[in-house]
């Protein structure tokens, strides 16, 4: 039997993610994370007198910390498992990231373990997200003519 | 190439697990389990040290020897450079060899061993095999804590420690015959589907020991895989029919076994060096002992995986080392 006709029967015998489900799944928990951010932006303008600008800023560092503080109480994980991109795309993805791979890394030390790893898995994001910043500012600039 | 041995039995196991094992179906055959994946220690890797340690102690006192009584230590386990092997073994204090086949190692160490007792070099030897989820998780996958969701295909490495005792004293199994599995690549990329990556090693050499040996499928009472899990099982029953013309009717896979699928959040079953062994040393063991089977062919199985080199986008090649096991009359 050669490579192709190995592959074929693989597929034969590999059932199909359930794309669907998860899609509806990561839809209804990631909408709902939205409506949770913008439920602290509004609450924060309230309670600090500030600008819509300022109060993001605070809701996604709340978030961050929510996000962190799960993962170190040990559920997150299961919690992320099931939402899918309900919970990795918003910025709690993030965190986890970060958090599971610092505290993965924490009994090898300081710098050789958190510092050297903290990045292991978020570090694509932070990197990537920089390039196309970069990109689409550039295009926006450029071609759309926007205001620096 | 397959030997044939005529004076070496496996005289005594022990195995030791985690939490998630102890729940699975085979619970009770267990020595010991532990409760926390930490073992009583601070780190995953020691952890599984730990449980090498603990597997040698039980095993020595089913035995009723002391450590300075074996003749060879042989172990393998999936860590990088072996680690949890050479640090268990550096309190054991006993000549060492570390092998490695990833999840094929059990098998490895036994016919290394038996080979060995068979030509009188050695009288008796220790074959210790290890796999720890979280330990297996950081260096091959993703943080412990990291919930990124796994496709169904992924299999849930085991957590256990497992030693056997071999020599010539005729009691517990004996070791009849062993084949040394040929290293193959069917071309699959997928790390989250070993059975796929595995399934023609397995397939591979069982169709060479039955050749070698002229044996027919049905000579044993079972053929027991390593860790393809509930697809790689299918696709070893699909491949024997296509390439062998094969019909695989006895045949149960120890990733299927050890855990109960719909009840444990293991997707496809169970995996890691202490995989098969775990549940031959200690359910198959018994029942061998008690004559309700009377021939076995564990065919243990290893995805040679490598991080670098699945990046690279290379194909994950594979192995399978087989061994017969019979009860004795």
């Amino acid at each position: 039997m050669d490579k192709k006709d190995y592959q074929k029967l693989v597929d034969k015998n590999t059932p199909k993610e359930k794309r669907l489900k998860n899609g509806i799944v990561a839809f209804f928990i990631g909408g709902f994370m939205g409506i949770i951010g913008q439920g602290l932006i509004d609450l924060y303008m309230n309670w600090f007198d500030i600008s819509s600008k300022q109060a993001s800023v605070f809701m996604i560092v709340t978030l961050i910390f929510v996000g962190c503080f799960l993962t170190c109480l040990g559920f997150f994980d299961k919690w992320v498992n099931f939402a899918r991109c309900g919970l990795i795309v918003p910025i709690t993805g993030f965190a986890h990231a970060m958090m599971s791979a610092a505290l993965e890394y924490k009994k090898e030390g300081m710098v050789t373990g958190i510092g050297a790893n903290m990045f292991k898995l978020a570090g694509s994001v932070i990197i990537f997200g920089v390039v196309s910043a970069y990109t689409f500012g550039l295009i926006r600039l450029l071609i759309l003519g926007g205001s620096v | 190439m397959t030997f044939k041995y005529n004076n070496v039995y496996l005289e005594n196991t022990s195995t030791v697990t985690g939490p998630y094992e102890k729940n699975g179906p085979l619970g009770n055959f267990f020595d010991k389990s532990y409760d926390d994946l930490y073992c009583g220690n601070k780190t995953w890797e020691y952890a599984e040290v730990q449980l090498i340690l603990d597997s040698i102690d039980l095993v020595l006192k089913k035995q009723n020897k002391t450590k300075n009584d074996i003749d060879l230590h042989i172990s393998g386990d999936l860590l990088n450079q072996t680690v949890a092997s050479n640090y268990a073994s550096a309190q054991i204090k006993r000549p060492f060899l570390g092998v490695y086949s990833a999840c094929a190692s059990s098998v490895e160490t036994l016919i290394i061993g038996a080979n060995m007792i068979e030509s009188n070099q050695i009288k008796n030897c220790l074959c210790t095999t290890s796999s720890h989820n979280n330990s297996a998780e950081k260096q091959f996958r993703y943080p412990v804590e990291y919930g990124g969701p796994k496709p169904i295909t992924t299999t849930f490495t085991t957590t256990g420690g497992v030693a056997a005792y071999l020599g010539r004293e005729k009691k517990g199994v004996r070791i009849e015959s062993a084949t040394i599995g040929i290293v193959n690549d069917y071309g699959i990329k997928d790390v989250f589907h070993m059975g796929a990556v595995m399934a023609p090693a397995a397939a591979d050499t069982i169709y060479r020991h039955l050749k070698d040996l002229k044996r027919d499928i049905n000579y044993y009472d079972m053929i027991l895989t390593g860790d393809l899990g509930i697809y790689g099982k299918d696709i070893l029953k699909d491949f024997m029919k296509e390439e062998y013309n094969i019909e695989l009717n006895n045949h149960d896979d120890a990733a299927c076994m050890i855990f109960n699928r719909d009840k444990q959040p293991v997707l496809a079953g169970g995996s890691g060096p202490a995989c098969a062994p775990l549940v031959t040393y200690s359910y198959i063991f018994e029942k061998m002992k008690e004559k309700q089977i009377s021939k076995v062919l564990l065919v243990a199985t290893g995805a040679l995986m490598n991080p670098s080199m699945t990046n690279e986008k290379e194909a994950i090649p594979s192995i399978a080392h087989a061994i017969s096991l019979e009860a004795i009359k």
